[in-house]
């Protein structure tokens, strides 16, 4: 039977009554008295110099209050990195200034250079207009290969060059890497390209500034995943505001998928001219400009080799990838391609070594940083689509393969650095065969020739690391933050708690799934637990939320404050029932004494607490309130099988989707039906990377992909029912108090290889043998182009690692791509 | 979005007349014009909004059984109303866009603005069929082969507005498109149409000189209506075909093959 509440049930997501009944508190709907507002000024170029900007006439026009440019910000600190990446030679990576409004230099297309605050919204888009930016057209590095040419234009011209950092991983085993491919029986080669995205969640980004001038004060409402690191970074690092005197709030966010933890210069600015004007000043971001603004995802250029031997058993792998970091660092953009990325290239997989090396490389174009997945995806992707080429190449079974090289045991020490604590491969890989009726396949594919179709079946595993992450590791490795997670859990007098937790919800549904967690802990009903979160005058201490990490790290702070509340209130019962503290049980929301009949109600104890008439005041405090920091001591390990069966027109190249399954073990699972939807949500972004979306620039640093005319985004059309299953096989994380290991990402990282897997499986059914590769997003045209031997069409392209003539690997462009 | 007066006539006559103020702009169902408006890329003075244009409605068959479609017929209204006479042109404007595109759409407003991956325009051109534009020196009929003369340009004079297009009913007909993946306009669609007097063949999506004639096949199928006439045939010159992010010229040259052979195969 299923659970009806608690760890385990299916609750229906609280916070959804609010959102669908339009009744959600979203940062656009917080409006300050007497607020001004901020239209920013954009460079239209990819790369130029600023000879000057002529402000009067704008500020001549009506309800303007000033125009600011970067002028004003000398002295103010620059958009802080909070990740730094020492490269192979043990030297730091180049670190560009990246100040609010740019100085000197615009160096991408959307690059604000100056704001008008004025009364109006359309005042000061009125007034933007009538700003006179005298800017001097730059050449443009676009593509990277470009970018690190010998003389190339510099991004930045304080840098030495565009290579933020070239980093080697494990550098100690280049050498043994490669005694292995020299002694290998087979070698399977790939170069392919992990395409650009714009993450696109529905609600665009806003930021208003407040100002009290009463006690010098600063407030910032903002579209934030995490809005005590936005405190920290702006505070500390751009503004110079101690945290006691800043307050950031993220209310209800409509969906961040990464591009919401960082910090941007809006946030700074409004928060800055606010205390300037000594007036709100608000931003809203339109869609057009979140586009050219928000940070963009992936965009890897990779060659990947796989070494096996005479039994196909893998015995190295070597990649070099090309990262794209844009124009300048955003927060955690360094991170990405490095240790959220080389530390998972063993995958599934006991291949022995590995080597891993990363070109990070500064363009003119809109800054990358981590997107759902984020580095993950990267990995995956390239990591599965070579081993079902060397599948293909040695004419076995890709599933056999796989399961040949699997890591059976656990806890493992991969050669990249991570030691996975649990995991059961072939469990899952055994739910999706059931799930897929691999055996039926055949027949299936007999009946799309018959329709004039080609059908291909693509199966794969991922691997993921959540729960991020152990801090000291981390500090090791660069990051300029510890990554624990805090709780507050405060009992009212009358027995209802309120959770203040610093992970933050948008669109995770929190609210429910952290309540059923305590309300299980002690044996209340969920509407007893309230979960605050989303601000730092509410919520003590937080690190936001991302990689999959709310549930296995801020869950763990919530449960370790409980069981600090339940360990007080039992000393409570204890004293109430005149009994000895070791015998005192919690059940169903009771406490009873063992071998007794003595029992006392939840309530009566919280009551007790606040009104401490029979209490034992000389042993412990009134009250009931406690705060647990829970820093994890390793990463989590998410895994799983997943499987996509296309059908291909070989007319038109188009792909269907006409079968996805999902077998993940994220361990122990508290509300089945919300992991459920977060793998939806992840299988479409993750088919929709494969698919449809894509973000381009053409050879002038024009973004192509700049609306929804041209930035194809899935839809449910676009998807059969997928099927799901992350109950059949589960191994509980061994390191957390809940056995969780975090499911926010898995579909994203998980489905672009089974896609791209699947329609060459197609394409090679329909006689098409020498495909053996297409770039994502596989459209029409570009599956079309695969099957007619051509490439034709290449837009802007950004090359292939070991980029030579007969490469047209690339990250951004139209046209087709196919490696043959 | 700029300021603009708003002016809503309820006839041809006033609509003709507020549009020759200085900078008047027509506007259908809004929807090219007025997103372009919000961003700022066009602006007029003067909004002349032909929804309240009763006159303007509707379909009817006039004397030589020709459908008769009214310019401001909602795509919707449009797919209703010819689904029985007209099977073919029904289903092109029941699958334009989205159900909001449709319910607010215009047929006039599609085939004046011209844009050249417009589904109206094929369906147009396809049928041979006549465009009727009311302007300050009155009604004029023009045929479609005169109408369309290239992106987004068409034989309307300043100020002119459709307020009819009278399509001849073909023996068969069928449209078939490919989807560009983000906007869902046509990457590619086939309007094929067999009249007693020869077949019609229409391109929409593909030429940079917008809806366009295939001839080629037009010859080929009147000889032989079938889709492997079509297959025989080689794609129209690539040479001026849009190459953009979501398709080369060759594929859109390779798509017109395709989607005319199935659009033969459909039309039965």
């Amino acid at each position: 039977m299923p659970k009806d509440m608690g760890i385990g049930a299916s609750s229906k997501r609280r916070e959804d009554v609010r959102f669908l009944t339009g009744k959600g508190r979203y940062t656009d709907d917080i409006n300050v008295a007497g607020q001004a507002h901020v239209v920013f000024c954009r460079s239209d170029v990819a790369h130029g110099r600023i000879e000057g900007i002529d402000t009067s006439a704008a500020e001549g026009m009506p309800g303007v209050i000033r125009v600011f440019t970067g002028a004003d910000f000398e002295g103010v600190g620059s958009i802080p990195c909070g990740w730094q990446v020492t490269d192979k030679h043990g030297e730091p990576m180049q670190e560009p200034a990246h100040p609010v409004l740019a100085q000197g230099k615009v160096r991408h297309v959307g690059d604000p250079y100056a704001a008008v605050v004025a009364e109006t919204k359309a005042q000061a888009r009125d007034a933007a207009e009538a700003v006179e930016a005298s800017i001097t057209e730059l050449p443009a590095v676009i593509n990277m290969k470009d970018a690190l040419a010998e003389g190339a234009t510099k991004v930045h011209d304080d840098l030495r060059d565009n290579l933020c950092y070239d980093w080697g991983f494990v550098e100690e085993n280049k050498d043994a890497v490669a005694k292995a491919f020299d002694e290998a029986a087979h070698v399977t080669s790939l170069e392919l390209v992990n395409n650009r995205l714009v993450a696109n969640p529905m609600e665009p980004r806003v930021a208003v500034g407040d100002y009290a001038s009463h006690d010098d004060s600063s407030t910032l409402y903002t579209t934030s995943q995490n809005p005590h690191v936005i405190r920290l970074l702006m505070g500390a690092f751009v503004l110079g505001i101690p945290e006691h005197k800043l307050r950031v709030v993220a209310p209800d966010v409509g969906g961040g998928f990464g591009t919401k933890i960082f910090h941007y210069a809006e946030e700074a600015f409004c928060t800055f001219a606010a205390k300037q004007l000594e007036m709100p000043v608000k931003w809203t971001s339109t869609r057009g400009e979140a586009f050219m603004s928000d940070a963009h995802g992936r965009d890897h250029v990779t060659k990947i080799e796989l070494a096996l031997d005479a039994e196909n058993n893998f015995t190295a792998l070597r990649t070099e990838t090309y990262a794209n970091m844009g124009a300048y660092l955003s927060t955690f953009a360094p991170s990405v391609p490095t240790w959220l990325h080389g530390t998972l290239m063993a995958g599934n997989y006991k291949t022995p070594l590995v080597y891993v090396n990363v070109k990070a490389v500064f363009t003119n174009t809109v800054p990358v940083d981590a997107y759902r997945g984020a580095g993950r995806p990267e990995a995956t992707f390239q990591l599965e689509r070579v081993v079902d080429k060397a599948a293909r190449e040695l004419g076995v079974d890709p599933v056999a393969l796989r399961r040949q090289n699997f890591v059976t045991e656990f806890p493992y020490q991969t050669p990249v650095a991570v030691e996975y604590d649990t995991g059961d491969y072939n469990g899952t890989m055994d739910v999706l065969e059931k799930m897929i009726d691999r055996d039926g396949f055949a027949a299936r594919r007999k009946e799309s020739e018959a329709r004039g179709k080609l059908r291909g079946l693509g199966i794969n595993s991922y691997i993921e690391a959540c729960g991020i992450a152990p801090s000291n590791l981390v500090g090791q490795l660069g990051a300029r933050a510890g990554l624990y997670e805090s709780a507050t859990v405060r009992v009212n007098a009358t027995g209802g708690l309120v959770v203040m937790t610093g992970s933050h919800s948008h669109g995770q549904g929190h609210e429910t799934s952290f309540a059923q967690v305590v309300a299980d802990m002690i044996g209340i009903p969920e509407d007893q637990v309230e979960i605050v979160h989303g601000d730092t005058a509410r919520v003590p201490m937080g690190m936001g939320t991302y990689g999959s990490r709310s549930l296995a790290v801020g869950g763990s702070a919530m449960v370790r404050a409980t069981e600090k509340i339940i360990a007080k209130a039992k000393k409570i019962a204890a004293h109430l029932m005149e009994a000895d503290e070791g015998d005192v049980e919690l059940k169903d929301g009771k406490f009873s004494v063992a071998g007794t009949d003595k029992d006392v109600a939840w309530g009566d104890v919280t009551l007790a607490a606040y009104v401490p008439h029979n209490y034992p005041l000389e042993d412990i405090e009134p009250g009931l309130e406690e705060t647990a920091f829970y820093d994890p001591n390793n990463f989590t390990y998410p895994a799983g099988a997943y499987a996509c069966e296309v059908e291909v027109d070989p007319e038109t190249g188009k792909v269907d989707v006409v079968a996805f399954a999902a077998a993940d073990d994220f361990g122990n699972v508290v509300n089945p039906m919300i992991v459920e939807g977060q793998v939806h949500g992840g299988l479409a972004q993750g088919i929709g990377q494969a698919l449809l979306e894509n973000c381009a620039y053409d050879e002038d640093g024009q973004l192509l992909s700049a609306s929804y005319m041209d930035y194809a985004m899935p839809r449910a059309f676009d998807f059969p029912m997928f099927q799901v299953d992350s109950q059949s096989s589960q191994t509980p994380c061994t390191h957390n108090p809940l056995g969780v290991k975090g499911c926010g990402e898995a579909g994203a990282i998980g489905s672009p290889p089974s896609v791209v897997n699947a329609v060459v499986d197609a394409l090679q059914s329909g006689g098409f043998t020498d495909v053996y590769h297409i770039d994502m997003p596989l459209t029409p045209d570009r599956v079309w182009g695969a099957m007619n031997g051509s490439a034709t069409g290449q837009g802007a392209a950004q090359p292939a690692a070991n980029a030579d003539d007969t490469t047209q690997a690339r990250s951004v462009g139209d046209g087709t791509t196919a490696t043959h | 979005m700029y300021d603009f007066q708003l002016v809503k006539p309820s006839s041809v006559a006033e609509a003709i007349e507020a549009l020759g103020a200085e900078d008047a702009q027509a506007l259908g169902g809004g929807q090219t014009l007025l997103p372009t408006m919000k961003a700022r890329l066009a602006q007029t003075d003067t909004l002349v909004s032909l929804a309240h244009v009763e006159e303007m409605k509707g379909v009817c068959t006039d004397d030589a059984g020709r459908l008769c479609v009214g310019g401001g017929t909602t795509h919707a209204a449009a797919a209703e109303a010819l689904k029985s006479d007209y099977p073919a042109l029904s289903s092109l404007a029941a699958r334009i866009g989205d159900p909001a595109v449709r319910a607010r759409g215009t047929m006039g407003g599609s085939v004046a603005n011209d844009d050249p991956s417009a589904c109206w325009p094929a369906g147009v051109l396809g049928s041979g069929a006549t465009v009727v534009a009311a302007g300050k020196s009155g009604t004029r009929e023009i045929g479609a082969d005169d109408f369309f003369q290239g992106m987004f340009t068409t034989a309307l004079e300043e100020g002119e507005i459709i307020t009819e297009i009278r399509f001849p009913v073909p023996e068969k007909a069928a449209y078939e498109k490919m989807i560009q993946p983000a906007s869902r306009f046509p990457l590619v669609a086939a309007y094929v149409a067999k009249f007693a007097d020869g077949v019609r063949v229409a391109i929409t999506g593909a030429s940079s000189d917008g809806v366009f004639r295939w001839t080629e096949a037009e010859t080929a199928l009147s000889q032989d209506f079938s889709a492997e006439a079509v297959k025989g045939l080689a794609a129209p010159d690539a040479g001026g075909m849009i190459s953009d992010l979501h398709g080369s010229a060759e594929y859109r040259a390779h798509l017109c093959k395709v989607m005319t052979a199935r659009a033969v195969k459909a039309a039965g």
